[in-house]
């Protein structure tokens, strides 16, 4: 019996903490959520501007849209900060890895877990890195941005893949794996009817200049997104363990009366016979 | 006076979706003035001021730096890396960013990677204390 009145204790105490985390959560996904909003229509109007840029030029040479042999990739990885977020930090590393299939890569690791877990596979890093994900700057992502932009001028690698956790709804969170360089012309929308459109500085040029501000909106919107999926991941989470909690001190409750009801009986029976004799 | 339809962003937000009849901005080419039925157009955007006018003739100027300018098939898109409504600038912020910045360009050295860094900090303060004032 006191077995049970201390498991009941402990779980109690458990569930307190999840309720709190759930709490946290739910307060911090509103305003995860707002961000998240607030960061799409740049994706969409940067999209047509690139390539509305691009889609009367006919010069192939562009780095930024010609792929070339791949020796080496490099995975910008958009982790959490912490754990108990249910699948949401495994989830991504899966998908990395699933996604690399052992081929030779670097990683720009974004969010603490992210950081630990491609140090401990001593994995060669990019100089940026930045652990914070819950109120990422513009201007830190500029700096990844440019990171990557220079990482890509300079041949270290031949292909920047993206991998994120792209917020569907409340229940559905998915890890998305997109490539970021060399910019996939089939990911930019066909132009039906051609014009002549003056350029102020070559389109090659303008695509240079251009470039470090497509991507930093770009992870600038990923880490929105991710941001709000780790906090949804987190909260439900939570309230499924606050629930499984619930139900085991239901349960441990039952088990701790009915043990109680046993003992009483058996000390009336016990009353009982010694009055008889 | 005909008007377009003119949208304005930057990573974190939308600042601008809907019809204007004039807009004003520096490229790094120099300033354009971009006005309905303008033939399709781009180019990279400096650091400067930009004007808009909407279509109630209304006008705005704001602080812009940094993005891309295009116009395709009558639709103008500016996708700014900053871009600040006169109203919106702290002012005591920019002139803190200002002075920070010049300190730093005293003791780095020209071919300094932070050299760069610390300029274009420092033209994108003024401009923001320019605009605001």
């Amino acid at each position: 019996m006191k077995d049970i009145k201390l498991r009941i204790r402990s779980v109690e105490s458990t569930m307190q903490i999840t309720k709190a985390m759930q709490l946290v959560a739910t307060s911090k996904l509103r305003r995860a959520k707002e961000r998240m909003e607030a960061s799409k229509p740049f994706g969409v109007v940067a999209r047509e501007a690139i390539s509305a840029a691009v889609a009367r030029c006919e010069d192939s040479n562009i780095p930024f849209l010609t792929p070339r042999e791949v020796k080496r990739r490099c995975y910008v990885v958009v982790a959490g900060e912490r754990g108990l977020a249910g699948g949401y930090n495994s989830n991504i590393f899966k998908a990395v890895d699933a996604h690399a299939e052992g081929a030779d890569y670097c990683v720009l690791p974004v969010g603490r877990k992210a950081i630990d877990k491609y140090q401990h596979l001593k994995k060669e890093l990019l100089e940026d890195i930045q652990s914070r994900v819950e109120g990422t700057s513009v201007s830190s992502c500029f700096r990844m941005a440019q990171a990557i932009v220079d990482g890509y001028q300079a041949e270290r690698f031949d292909e920047v893949w993206l991998v994120y956790t792209d917020f569907h709804t409340m229940m559905d969170q998915r890890v998305e794996v997109e490539q970021l360089l060399p910019v996939v012309r089939a990911h930019l929308p066909e132009d039906a009817t051609p014009v002549s459109t003056v350029y102020e500085v070559e389109p090659a040029e303008t695509l240079r200049q251009v470039m470090p501000d497509y991507l930093a909106g770009k992870l600038y919107s990923a880490i929105c997104d991710s941001y709000a999926s780790e906090v949804a991941m987190r909260r439900n989470a939570m309230d499924s363990a606050t629930k499984n909690a619930d139900a085991m001190i239901s349960d441990l409750r039952l088990r701790f009366n009915r043990a109680r009801q046993g003992a009483i009986t058996q000390e009336i029976t016990e009353i009982v016979a010694g009055a008889e004799e | 006076m005909a008007t377009f339809h003119l949208k304005i962003v930057t990573p974190d937000r939308m600042v601008f979706d809907g019809d204007a009849e004039r807009i004003v901005i520096r490229t790094v080419a120099g300033d354009v003035c971009i006005l309905a039925k303008h033939i399709d157009y781009t180019a990279p955007i400096g650091i400067g001021q930009c004007h808009v006018v909407d279509a109630e003739g209304k006008s705005r100027e704001a602080a812009v730096s940094g993005g891309i300018l295009t116009v395709y098939g009558g639709e103008v898109m500016a996708m700014a890396t900053t871009f600040e409504w006169s109203d919106e600038i702290n002012l005591s912020r920019a002139e803190k960013a200002q002075m920070e910045a010049e300190e730093k360009l005293k003791i780095l050295k020209r071919d300094d990677r932070e050299f760069a860094v610390a300029s274009a900090k420092l033209k994108r303060a003024i401009n923001r204390i320019n605009v605001a004032k």
